[in-house]
């Protein structure tokens, strides 16, 4: 997998960002009319919707619980979001993404109001550029919000790595393609614990800690324009009702 | 993969960690028996059975020939599968993987894959259009809690002891002479539960069903971290993590001493 790449050019990275800065981001809510929440969030070259329904009866029933709602996630990519054309369908890939998904937002809903239902998240990937899990956890959470599920907080998601043994935040596609390293985070920002937390490369323990901190950093930063993006929402409909 | 437990046996499971305790008398670095076997199989090239307490899984490793990936045609092809058959738990169902099944495979191949352990560039016998391909097969007998760490010692173990049919130039078969895989490093999974705020090392079935979250630390022979994977609801404090994956340097380094025993002894 090695090659021969520059990571840095004069201290920047290949697309011009310092060390710890993230891709641009946008997050808009309630774009699709059926889901009872949705959201679409653009972040540096991903392009994902993310639609919510429930809570409502779960089936199949053997999956109910009788003390809490379950929680769906479904990850599904296009098949022409990513240059070489993906087999349409489900991916073990996806399949698993889709549980490290709900692994991450479970902890932040308080899904003990509804026994026996399920909430089901969808998030499907148009465009990707690295970083489509922890961009499909970020839009995931607003869209819940969207949908009106309690929760205890939002949350934010974001990746750190390492490339050229340096740490760096949210790693393009060449960083994450040839890089040492990547790993993916989703913080709980109150209760300031991880709830989506995976590693592959090569890390030493001093270079994990740097990059959990560093991680962490990027999540708050993504934590604010997920709110502004909610705040948005609300305040123009309200106006509108006036 | 948790099965049922009463209220009753949680709160019997935590008050006792309170008290600095586990259920089967353990302490929270302690890992139940752990029982190796190579070459169990003999009609694959590399085998191992694994028991952790009750836990029993068998790996095995096939070597076929076969095209690289497009996007790799200097490396060898390794894919991973695990299968979770209703022999194992009464919750286990026939039928393709699902969820549970995927996320063990993933990890292991993950674990394996990323810390370079085998050397794929020595898999290649005609770059871009012949490479040794691996199949690595684990099949779990009896789910007693901690698949993760069972399957990743026994896929490592099984494939350090794989034989493979030797190849002339051409790349035909050469009958009757093998050679030992291309091995580099022992990359070992540990996997720890949360439960009330104690960290435990390898979880009994009780202990995964009460848990609040779980985390999987692959560490290699350097002492380099080589993947992590938090595992299912719950969350982790940073401080947490970076104790976890200091105790599972040292925790590694002990089933690595074990392997390399065994791995002389075959020898």
């Amino acid at each position: 997998m090695e090659k021969d790449i520059k990571f840095f050019i004069d201290g920047k990275r290949i697309d011009g960002r310092a060390k710890d800065e993230l891709r641009p981001i946008k997050i808009e809510v309630g774009v699709l009319k059926r889901a009872d929440g949705s959201s679409y969030i653009e972040w540096g070259g991903n392009k994902i919707f993310c639609a919510v329904y429930g809570p409502r009866e779960a089936y199949p029933r053997f999956l109910q619980k009788s003390d809490r709602a379950i929680l769906k996630c479904r990850y599904n990519m296009a098949s022409f979001a990513v240059e070489e054309r993906k087999r349409p369908g489900p991916s073990r890939r996806g399949v698993e993404i889709g549980k490290v998904t709900q692994g991450a937002l479970e902890p932040a809903l308080l899904l003990e109001n509804f026994p026996k239902c399920m909430v089901e998240v969808n998030i499907e990937v148009i465009q990707a550029s690295a970083g489509t899990r922890c961009a499909g956890i970020t839009a995931a959470s607003v869209a819940l919000a969207n949908a009106g599920i309690p929760m205890k907080e939002l949350v934010p998601a974001c990746a750190a790595g390492k490339v050229d043994d340096q740490i760096v935040l949210d790693l393009c596609k060449e960083e994450d393609n040839y890089g040492q390293a990547d790993l993916p985070l989703a913080l709980l920002p109150r209760k300031n614990e991880f709830s989506l937390l995976q590693m592959d490369g090569d890390l030493s323990e001093e270079q994990l800690e740097e990059a959990l901190d560093l991680g962490r950093k990027g999540c708050l930063e993504v934590f604010e324009i997920q709110k502004q993006a909610l705040k948005k929402k609300y305040i123009t409909e309200d106006v509108l009702n006036e | 993969m948790s099965s049922v437990l009463s209220d009753i046996k949680k709160d019997y499971i935590i008050s006792l960690l309170k008290t600095g305790k586990r259920e089967d008398g353990r302490g929270f670095d302690d890992t139940r028996n752990i029982k190796i076997e190579l070459g169990i199989a003999s009609k694959a090239n590399g085998s191992c059975f694994v028991q952790i307490g009750d836990t029993k899984v068998i790996a095995g490793v096939q070597c076929e020939m076969g095209e690289p990936f497009p996007d790799t045609p200097n490396q060898g092809v390794f894919t991973t599968n695990a299968e979770l058959i209703p022999m194992a738990s009464p919750d286990f169902e026939a039928g393709p993987p699902r969820e549970d099944a995927i996320e063990l495979a993933r990890i292991v191949d993950r674990g394996i894959r990323e810390s370079g352990a085998v050397d794929f560039q020595k898999l290649v016998i005609k770059e871009g259009e012949l490479v040794r391909v691996l199949f690595v097969d684990l099949h779990i007998m009896d789910y007693n809690g901690n698949l993760f760490d069972a399957c990743g010692i026994a896929a490592i173990a099984a494939l350090h002891s794989t034989k493979m049919p030797a190849l002339d130039e051409e790349g035909n078969k050469i009958e009757g002479e093998f050679v030992s895989l291309p091995m580099k490093k022992i990359p070992i999974p540990c996997t720890y539960v949360k439960i009330a705020d104690s960290i435990l090392y390898d979880p009994s079935i009780e202990e995964e069903a009460v848990m609040d979250s779980r985390i999987t630390v692959t560490t290699e022979d350097s002492g380099k971290i080589s993947a992590m994977q938090k595992g299912d609801v719950g969350s982790f404090k940073k401080e947490e993590i970076l104790d976890i994956v200091r105790r599972s340097k040292i925790k590694g380094d002990e089933i690595r001493s074990l392997l390399n025993e065994k791995f002389s002894e075959m020898r």
